[in-house]
């Protein structure tokens, strides 16, 4: 026993010293994997080009179990690393006991509010993306109605859900959005099946573009819309290019450079509530080859003039997570 | 409700009811020789897998089919040497079959396409495509002007991928098979009383073996089904427990064939009905949450096996390896 305490004691030490020297930034996906095309994919990008430009180091690890949350973040810690990020509002319990045993490291998580001196927050105003795509789809479509596909039923996604219908109701005040959510367990993020045949049911009900924020089951979502020949929207990274010239515009939301950001200011990194909104380049709408003909100078002037108004603070769009309620919409 | 919604929610139902129908009738032939088998939603997965992975290599969706099938009877295999060969508890060679199946696409799919465990699109001749009967609409718009034979001949008869006419084509077969070939006869003989069957001069390892192919053939359909027919690919866990569903299916029908097509239709109605809350709105007037209808299948299956709807018993010696002597 004493020899293990001994043991112990010298690989920590040794682990202290090294950390002390390389201080290097760490980075933890969550269980949606690295290459996820979207929200982890994302935060690895904004790592990679940090790397590029500062010739620096980075090291990551890729969760693949909940188990592994603590245990990651700790280990990191303790090895030196600095600052850690993690993506995913999952961390934010574990995150909230482990900040305060290491008050010299400093922590950036995303999606989540964490409420510690030595970590920063970084939220998304998705609601307002959400609400750049609505006007577009509501203008895109000449049904006038809509649909959305979210993912699980969780208050992230009705904000993305409640954002979006009141772009679309911005533009159209008669335009029927259909929300639906693929399921209540972690389960829904991977079911395109069911994305699919949820886009076929809002086909029938007239839908003529739909927005998926479901993850992996967005995947179905687009492709349908695809078969189907209706538009639809992407969500997190730029998905335009899956089925170009059919799906109208992917609401970005730009993990990469709150990554990016939190790597380059290293160990001065800033604590506090950090929002990422139009004002500041968190999200906004994707525009490139692949949409350029579907987005008409109308919409694009349109939703620009919104884009606008929004930074300087003179469109409020209301937030689902703010009070549970949202006015455009009934979940 | 008009007529052409209840149309379309009953189409949809045939494109749930699908997978959940092969899986069933494969646990059916596995279950009736007397080797349960929980596994079915791992061989989903990985015939989902290999079906898209080599599609897409190949181009030709025929191909992957034949890849999907084969990498689910290779389970099959798996679990008949397992659990009939070395005699191993059957329940956990299902468990084991289930968990290698979800690990084991995710880490090939991510070392060949580098995709986080996806496989690329398919499209073209890598993809089944509905069947388009002859003389029907395919525009929605000329669909909606139709009348209502019309409606149905176009929208819920017409358009389905091939998958789906043999899917509903092996019920009357598996029907025929168990109750008036020979084969089928051993093959319930050998899950009611094995000893019997030996007796008589007939190989209960053989025909145990046949049984769990036979389900590694329609549990190879279903995934390929998923993942080339109903999408263009394979996503990690895109199976999504339909395995699970389709066991509860199996109870529900009582191991017979007619019954197992009666289940998995209902099954699948309810699922495609929790698609549409607003129909049921405007039907029963009340708002019905989606989370009681996605759970129905199960708490139906409850309800069953507490024997309020008549009684469900399995094949007698289903779960207990053979043992010539002791």
């Amino acid at each position: 026993m004493t020899l293990m305490t001994k043991f112990l004691g010298a690989a920590a030490a040794v682990a202290l010293t090294a950390g002390a020297a390389m201080a290097e930034p760490a980075l933890i996906f969550d269980l949606g994997g690295k290459f996820d095309k979207s929200f982890n994919e994302a935060a690895f990008g904004g790592a990679t080009r940090w790397a590029e430009e500062t010739g620096g180091e980075f090291r990551e690890i890729e969760l693949q179990s909940e188990a592994q949350r603590e245990q990651a973040l700790r280990r990191f810690a303790d090895a030196g690393a600095n600052p850690i990020v993690m993506t995913g509002f999952a961390f934010g319990n574990v995150l909230s006991e482990v900040a305060p045993d290491y008050p010299d490291t400093k922590f950036a998580i995303i999606d989540m509010v964490v409420d510690a001196p030595n970590v920063r927050s970084v939220v998304f105003n998705e609601h307002e993306g959400s609400y750049l795509v609505g006007m577009m789809a509501a203008m895109a479509s000449e049904s006038g109605t809509v649909g959305f596909i979210g993912g699980m039923d969780i208050p992230l996604i009705r904000k993305f859900a409640c954002g979006y219908a009141q772009g679309v109701k911005a533009v159209n005040a008669d335009a029927k959005v259909v929300a639906n959510m693929t399921g209540t367990t972690p389960a829904a993020w991977n079911d395109p099946v069911k994305g699919s045949e949820l886009t076929k049911a809002q086909i029938s009900q007239g839908a003529d573009v739909v927005y998926a924020a479901a993850g992996g089951t967005g995947v179905g979502v687009l492709q349908t819309a695809a078969d189907e020949g209706i538009l639809s929207v992407g969500v997190d990274s730029n998905q335009n290019y899956l089925h170009p010239g059919q799906v109208l515009t992917s609401m970005l939301k730009r993990v990469d450079n709150a990554v990016y950001d939190a790597m380059t200011a290293g160990t001065e990194l800033e604590t506090g509530i950090n929002v990422m909104g139009i004002a500041n380049g968190g999200v906004d709408y994707a525009l490139d080859d692949n949409n350029a003909e579907l987005v008409s100078e109308e919409m694009k002037t349109a939703v620009d003039d919104a884009k606008a108004k929004i930074a300087s603070g003179e469109l409020m769009v209301h937030d689902y997570m703010a009070d549970n309620t949202c006015p455009a919409l009934d979940f | 409700m008009d007529f052409l919604t209840l149309v379309q929610v009953l189409d949809s139902t045939i494109r749930l009811a699908t997978p959940l129908l092969l899986a069933c009738l494969a646990g059916l032939f596995s279950e009736r020789a007397g080797i349960f088998d929980i596994g079915l939603e791992g061989k989903m997965l990985a015939a989902a897998f290999f079906s898209a992975a080599v599609a897409f290599m190949t181009g030709s969706v025929w191909v992957g089919l034949l890849a999907g099938i084969g990498a689910s009877m290779v389970l099959s295999a798996l679990h008949g040497v397992a659990s009939i060969t070395f005699r191993g508890n059957q329940l956990i060679s299902g468990v084991a079959i289930n968990f290698l199946a979800a690990g084991m696409t995710v880490l090939i799919a991510q070392h060949w396409f580098s995709q986080g465990g996806r496989t690329p699109s398919l499209s073209g001749a890598a993809r089944f495509e509905g069947i388009v009967w002859p003389g029907a609409l395919t525009r929605i718009r000329d669909i909606k002007e139709a009348g209502p034979l019309m409606q149905v001949y176009s929208e819920l008869i017409s358009g389905h991928s091939i998958l789906v006419y043999m899917a509903l084509f092996a019920v009357p077969a598996t029907w025929w098979i168990l109750y008036r070939t020979r084969f089928g006869l051993r093959l319930r003989a050998v899950g009611e009383n094995p000893a019997a069957v030996d007796t008589a001069g007939v190989s209960v390892v053989g025909l145990r073996f046949a049984a769990v192919g036979i389900c590694g053939l329609l549990c190879g359909i279903a995934g390929a089904y998923l993942a080339t027919a109903l999408q263009a690919g394979f996503v990690k866990d895109m199976s999504a427990g339909r395995g699970y569903i389709a066991l509860a299916a199996l109870i529900f029908a009582k191991w017979r064939p007619w019954y197992a097509l009666m289940s998995t239709l209902l099954f699948g109605f309810l699922q495609a009905l929790a698609l549409r809350p607003d129909l049921i709105e405007t039907a029963v007037g009340v708002k019905v949450q989606v989370q009681l209808l996605d759970a129905l299948p199960y708490i139906l299956t409850v309800i069953i096996l507490a024997g309020f709807v008549g009684k469900a018993i399995p094949p007698r010696a289903g779960g207990e390896p053979y043992v010539k002597e002791r």
